[in-house]
């Protein structure tokens, strides 16, 4: 990998993001009332989109806004513009991480969804979303936040309203946690502002529909998993490189599973819940391949895991897959609303780097440094930060956040009394022997024993 | 802006620390409130609804059927002093401490000198109304465990990366 690349400073990236910060600063105070500053950071991000479709609407809604009068129509279109910005910003962060990787370039292109009726559920989250606007992050208090407490429950049992369920649910935790704005000292003002464009959009009923790409049949060699969770909810993803049965070449893919889940279900709780429901998450930490046949995939190159189509194979070292099967993998498209740099995590093999640990651990690949982690590996599981820096290779996701690009962890390869030993962060997904590992899941077996005796007694009373 | 300010995954929240939860199987910092739900010692079927205001230290504490506890009359019962120490475990007690306003005397404040610092204002007696929101959110959050796993991708979950800090 080309790490003196990623080093490198990007045309337009700095005014692109200087526009996303001036609307987010706007949302701090609030488009209740907005002062001048707050008028001139909707200008900005009006004139940042100016040239392209979203013009017309975006200017006369940042007027709106501008003048305390916005519309929820209007609320759409600024969290359109800022959306796509942001997606400028990730296409020209992906073609630097292509060119640094080194990998095929993947040509498939990922259609827009189509338009549907809107739900009433939906309709009231973008209510919410829009009285949150108004009050703005300073502005919150107990009673805007608990708006969303009722429209999440009703979203969270329809599987079609998942994902802006599980967004609102975490959103709003944080929200809650918060109150009152106004004696908040700092604020994530990107973050939020991201949240909230995010859920705007997926209000637009259809914009959570990815299409299908067929299905798929051929070998599958997982490279690692990705955990992300709040308090409410977890996912566990696994990227592979998938082998076509047909000879075709190569392609990276992902297999994930999620579930909503109470904040006191934590570390190893997490993989008790998502195991029964994938496979895929035994067959990596036995450190085996798969084979799928008639699996469906997303155009994304998401697998829709179903156990029925898989079964488990032959045994594969997952940095035999990095060393070998990854440099000729192609890379999915990414649809466009998921065009947003959060959501970059670009598979790559590291070795022959100089670890460093002066404000974080970084790898010095050919006299560049590049920001290690560590703060994402699951504390659920055998790696640690301190195996990170004793490492000589890794499997990682490069990801981009906050002006930087940095590497996450997914496994490395340590040497112990001269022995190469593999440590994956997922180590326990399947389950696990070792001994910290049997604790943990010991105690999580008996929280969650705990809230199901709880729930049969006390639930549908 | 900072950093901070400028990150997408920007931490605000710790993740819950693990518990056992045989006792006080709920806790929440919610509602200008500590509040929680305690397992009754004697009946199996019996749960109580606690709580403690920010600030005041009002407390309240009755049956999920709004019965309330003979030991909170005066001053905290032990459901209440149950519920600020599993609060402790599971936020930290720092973070119990800030949500509650309550002045940390010397040294770690733990879930004993908090309740201690806390009864020592001799705090009202609350009303029990909030006792019957409580309860169905203890419900709300034990439904969780009845919702359907799904292998569909959730891409915003991407937002949510883990983080080893503790509260």
């Amino acid at each position: 990998m080309r790490a003196d690349l990623l080093a490198e400073t990007i045309a337009g990236l700095d005014e692109a993001l200087a526009a996303v910060d001036a609307f987010d600063r706007a949302l701090v105070g609030g488009l209740l009332r907005p002062q001048p500053a707050q008028a001139g950071g909707l200008t900005e991000l009006a004139h940042a989109v100016a040239g392209t479709p979203l013009a017309a609407r975006v200017a006369e809604a940042a007027g709106k806004a501008a003048a305390g009068s916005a519309s929820e129509d209007h609320f759409v279109a600024l969290a359109a513009a800022r959306t796509a910005l942001l997606g400028s910003v990730h296409d020209a962060l992906m073609v630097r991480l292509e060119e640094a990787s080194g990998r095929p370039r993947g040509e498939a292109t990922v259609p827009a969804p189509g338009e549907r009726q809107a739900a009433n559920l939906l309709v009231a989250a973008r209510s919410w979303l829009s009285d949150l606007a108004r009050s703005g992050w300073q502005g919150i208090d107990h009673d805007v936040v608990a708006g969303a407490a009722p429209i999440v429950s009703a979203m969270l049992v329809d599987p079609a309203l998942r994902r802006l369920a599980t967004l609102l649910d975490g959103f709003a935790a944080e929200l809650v946690a918060s109150c009152p704005g106004a004696a908040l000292e700092r604020i994530p003002a990107r973050r939020w502002a991201d949240l909230w464009s995010r859920a705007m959009l997926l209000t637009l009923p259809g914009a959570a529909e990815v299409p299908m790409a067929g299905t798929v049949t051929g070998r599958l060699l997982p490279l690692g998993v990705d955990v992300q969770e709040h308090a409410t909810a977890v996912q566990a993803q696994v990227h592979a490189v998938f082998e076509p049965a047909d000879g075709g070449a190569p392609r990276l893919v992902r297999a994930g599973v999620s579930v909503p889940k109470p904040d006191t279900v934590v570390g190893a709780g997490l993989w008790q819940l998502l195991r029964p429901h994938m496979s895929l998450l035994a067959a990596v930490s036995e450190g085996r391949s798969m084979d799928l046949v008639g699996m469906p995939v997303t155009a994304e190159g998401d697998l829709l895991w179903n156990d029925e189509h898989a079964r488990t194979g032959e045994p594969a070292d997952a940095f035999v897959t990095a060393r070998i099967v990854l440099p000729t993998a192609t890379d999915p498209a990414t649809a466009p609303l998921d065009r947003h740099p959060a959501r970059i995590a670009v598979p790559v093999f590291l070795e022959g780097y100089a670890t460093g640990n002066d404000d974080a651990l970084t790898f010095t690949i050919a006299g560049h440094p590049l920001t290690v982690d560590t703060d994402r590996i699951p504390t659920a599981g055998p790696l640690t930060p301190a195996a990170v820096a004793a490492s000589g290779s890794c499997i990682g996701l490069l990801r981009w956040d906050a002006g930087t690009y940095r590497v996450q962890p997914l496994a490395v390869e340590t040497t112990v009394r001269k022995k190469t030993v593999a440590i994956h962060a997922g180590g326990w997904a399947g389950g696990t022997t070792d001994k910290a590992g049997i604790k943990a899941e010991k105690a999580a077996t008996d929280a969650v024993a705990v809230l199901r005796e709880r729930a049969g007694r006390l639930l549908r009373k | 802006m900072s950093d901070w300010e400028r990150s997408s995954t920007a931490r605000v929240i710790a993740p819950a620390r693990p518990r056992k939860l045989a006792k006080v199987p709920f806790v929440e910092l919610a509602d200008g409130r500590l509040q929680g739900v305690v397992s009754s010692g004697s009946d199996i079927e019996r749960v109580y609804v606690s709580s403690v205001g920010a600030r005041t230290y009002a407390f309240a504490c009755s049956t999920n059927n709004n019965r309330p506890c003979g030991g909170a009359r005066g001053s905290f019962c032990n459901h209440i002093r149950a519920l600020i120490n599993e609060a402790v475990l599971q936020y930290g007690a720092e973070r119990v401490a800030r949500y509650l306003r309550v002045e940390s005397a010397d040294g770690e404040p733990s879930g004993q000198t908090l309740a201690a610092a806390m009864s020592a204002t001799r705090p009202p007696q609350g009303d029990t109304k909030a006792a019957a929101p409580v309860f169905s959110r203890f419900l709300r959050h034990l439904a969780y465990l009845e919702l359907a796993p799904t292998t569909a991708p959730l891409p915003e979950m991407q937002w949510f990366p883990p983080t080893r800090a503790v509260a």
